[in-house]
């Protein structure tokens, strides 16, 4: 027991202090596509949204697609690491970090698709000086920032012993950025029964608190849609079909940190193929609720067949939006749905291909709501179409490489896995004994 | 050691302080359910959930002081009049006029003449010529400006109040204060409003125009515009550039209020007008209540045949051929 208590603080510790090649690559790479992204934001700033490919009739392209991913990328990382705690169910353990890591990363990176989208981000404040509670633009800037900053909260609260773990440990090796920030919110922390305590505290009730937070974030992201007088996306279920597709993409996305999060730190004795078997069930899950809803969405509409819904299931069986939906179908719903449902192909390749698949899934899922939505014509003329200029895809990939850099510097200010957590729900006994039996298996 | 029954102990009390009996529980949970019910039981009198009749003043603006009385601007757009300009070889008169009036940029429209296909349906078109009832097939024109809602969803969504209704039952915009997030252009169920997705053209003559939610110029970059329903050119005693440059005086504009309107060759009593001529509102299902009335038609009153399709290509201000355009002559 002891002895691997202070393994695994020996193994997360060296970790965060080891820069490999393939990290500094990594960062380099995606600081340069950032680069490109603000340079190219820019440019959109000065020339205005002329320079995408988004028109009068179409009025939101790739910048909504992609806040709506990222919000429902969040809505993962809160469901493991909080969900999971409020059903104490021990093996989040390990993950939990990554997963609140996702989950704030993802809320900041969605938080700038808003601004990428906007045709005056310079008067952004105007949302407070003037905002108007009717509108749902104003529940969703509220919520996101009510949500940012919970889940904010709620990472420190859960990093607060690890940082002193740190500090304890190598305060002083470390480089001074890095002593003084691990320092600074450390917070003079001693690990004494009534710090202890008053963090326990904290922690659960942030718990209960930022479930339904996230829930509503997805909620209030679905009425941008569903407040609307638009055929496919004028449906009551909109709410809770966002939140189901929000927890299956973003579980996924744990699932592709995870995998190589334990591949770049040499964690494999920490992170088990258990966990992937666990993930993979809960892929299984809500993959299997987004069928339900999928289903119900497209029989309602196509059973009645009204006239902007009948030209919406058109175009998605076999108009312009048809590529797009039926790989979504197979690729991002049936195929993952079959990997994770048989226990044979649930194993750590498995659940990375499917985590892959259903977030591309999702991803196509949410392009072709957006703009398969927008393309229905409310007037007589021939329906519009809509491709992303160069500007906008490198906009994109400069906002999609800052998701990472930011999960990538966080992973470097704190120990990946999060060694309280580990002690306090016996996870850490469990993985020792699972590593013993296997070594007995093997001698 | 002995820190941690004293930390239970503490937890056990704090509960307990917070404890409510299973009694105490259903008591207050059939409370808020009794009380939910009598609201639900209360006589329909004491409850306002009666639709306005847009057509009927009401009481208290009848009483309002008559010098100033509050207009309701209206406009009426007849159908059986309207053949696209096909007759003049032109675009859309109106498009012209109001593109020319406010200095519109390309590609906006703030009036848009669409084409419908009178049947869509080929079984119907056949029934139909087989028939005696003309038309069996072709198209009618329907002008679209602003449909001016009472329920309009895009103020409903604006997040920063950039966009609101006036007493006049005009839905404006402040371009000064709209942060270009387009949620009420995906909220129109009209698509009735144009985003100035690049630097809009400057015409000379408006460059030194202060800005009014008015008439929106001069024009700027990343904010949203529409048809303002000309409320200077009212204020004026005149009529909007679309009423005034349409040819065959299809487009009635007033107050109904005062219940009247005028095309700027006759005067009608609307609710008259409207109710003789079976008048019809755009999308009426969608309970926006717009101030736009239709009346029925493909131009039959100006001699069209509906089986004559297509519009000419509309034209936007521009430098060289500003004085060379067919909208003045009609105004004059």
């Amino acid at each position: 027991m002891t002895y691997s208590t202070e393994s695994l603080q020996r193994h997360t510790i060296e970790a965060m202090q080891r820069f490999s090649r393939t990290y500094v690559i990594a960062f380099a790479i995606l600081l340069t596509l950032v680069i490109i992204g603000a340079a190219a934001w820019i440019y959109q700033i000065r020339e205005g949204l002329i320079v995408t490919g988004m028109r009068d009739r179409i009025t939101w392209g790739l910048y909504i697609t992609l806040f709506v991913f990222f919000i429902g990328a969040s809505m993962g990382g809160t469901f493991v690491s909080a969900a999971l705690r409020l059903a104490d169910m021990g093996w989040r353990a390990p993950i939990s970090r990554g997963a609140e890591y996702i989950t704030v990363a993802a809320l900041l990176t969605a938080s700038l698709f808003i601004f990428a989208d906007m045709g005056r981000p310079e008067r952004a404040l105007n949302i407070m000086l003037f905002g108007r509670w009717e509108s749902p633009l104003v529940w969703d800037v509220y919520g996101l920032t009510t949500y940012l900053a919970g889940s904010m909260v709620y990472l420190y609260l859960a990093v607060l012993p690890d940082l002193a773990l740190v500090r304890d440990a190598i305060g002083e090796k470390l480089d001074p950025v890095r002593r003084l920030f691990v320092v600074m919110f450390s917070a003079s922390w001693t690990g004494h029964p009534r710090q202890e305590r008053a963090l326990h505290i904290s922690l659960q009730v942030m718990t209960v608190v930022i479930v339904p937070v996230a829930v509503m974030m997805h909620t209030v992201t679905s009425w941008i849609f569903g407040m609307t007088l638009r055929e496919p996306w004028d449906s009551p279920m909109f709410g809770i079909y966002f939140v189901v597709g929000a927890v299956y993409s973003g579980v996924g996305l744990i699932a592709v940190f995870m995998f190589v999060m334990r591949k770049l730190n040499r964690l494999e004795a920490y992170i088990t193929d258990r966990h992937f078997q666990n993930m993979g069930t809960l892929l299984a899950g809500s993959g299997g609720v987004m069928v339900f809803f999928q289903i119900s969405d497209l029989v309602t509409a196509g059973f009645k067949l009204k006239t902007g819904a009948a030209f919406n299931l058109y175009q998605l069986a076999d108009g312009a939006m048809s590529p797009i939906f039926w790989t979504y179908i197979w690729l991002g719903l049936i195929v993952p749905l079959a990997l994770m449902l048989n226990p044979w192909t649930r194993t750590v390749l498995g659940v990375l291909i499917a985590a892959v698949l259903a977030n591309v899934g999702m991803m196509l899922e949410r392009y072709f709501i957006v703009i398969g939505g927008l393309r229905v014509p409310l007037n007589p003329y021939e329906p519009p179409n809509y491709a992303p200029t160069v500007t906008e895809l490198l906009i994109v990939l400069g906002l999609c490489s800052f998701f990472v850099l930011v999960i990538m510097i966080m992973m470097k200010l704190a120990p990946a896995i999060s060694v309280q957590e580990m002690l306090e729900t016996g996870e850490l006994e469990t993985v020792e004994k699972e590593l013993s039996t296997a070594e007995g298996a093997a001698s | 050691m002995n820190t941690e029954p004293d930390i239970k102990k503490e937890k056990e009390e704090n509960l307990r302080k917070w404890e409510v009996s299973r009694r105490q529980m259903l008591k207050m949970m059939g409370g808020t359910a009794a009380a939910s019910m009598a609201v639900a039981w209360l006589p329909n009198d004491l409850r306002d959930d009666q639709p306005q009749d847009e057509l009927v003043p009401s009481e208290a603006l009848k009483d309002a002081d008559s010098e100033r009385r509050l207009r309701q601007w209206m406009m009426i757009i007849d159908q059986r009049f309207c053949d696209g300009c096909q007759s003049q070889g032109t675009a859309p008169q109106c498009t012209e006029a109001c593109n020319f009036g406010h200095f519109v940029p390309e590609p906006m429209q703030w009036i848009e003449v669409y084409e419908h296909e009178m049947h869509h349906d080929e079984g119907e078109v056949e029934a139909l010529r087989a028939s005696t009832a003309p038309p069996a097939e072709g198209s009618s024109f329907m002008p679209t400006p602003c449909m001016q809602c009472q329920n309009p969803p895009c103020v409903n969504v604006c997040p920063v109040g950039a966009t609101w209704t006036t007493p006049e039952g005009i839905t404006l915009i402040d371009q000064n204060r709209c942060i270009g997030c387009r949620m009420c252009m995906a909220a129109c169920p009209y698509e009735r409003r144009s985003f100035t997705w690049g630097e809009p053209p400057t015409h000379p003559a408006t460059e030194f125009i202060e800005h009014s939610v008015e008439h929106q110029l001069p024009m700027k970059k990343g904010v949203v515009y529409k048809c303002d329903f000309c409320p200077e050119m009212a204020r004026a005693g005149r009529l909007p550039f679309c009423a005034s440059g349409c040819p065959n005086n299809a487009i009635y504009y007033g107050d109904l209020e005062e219940d009247i309107a005028t095309n700027g060759d006759q005067v009608v009593r609307i609710s008259e007008f409207l109710t003789a001529n079976s008048a019809y509102r755009h999308k009426e299902e969608l309970g926006t209540r717009p101030r736009v009335y239709y009346i029925e038609g493909h131009g039959e009153l100006v001699g069209r045949d509906p089986r004559n399709h297509g519009l000419a290509p509309v034209r936007w201000v521009d430098d060289e051929n500003e004085h060379t355009d067919h909208w003045e002559r009609s105004v004059e």
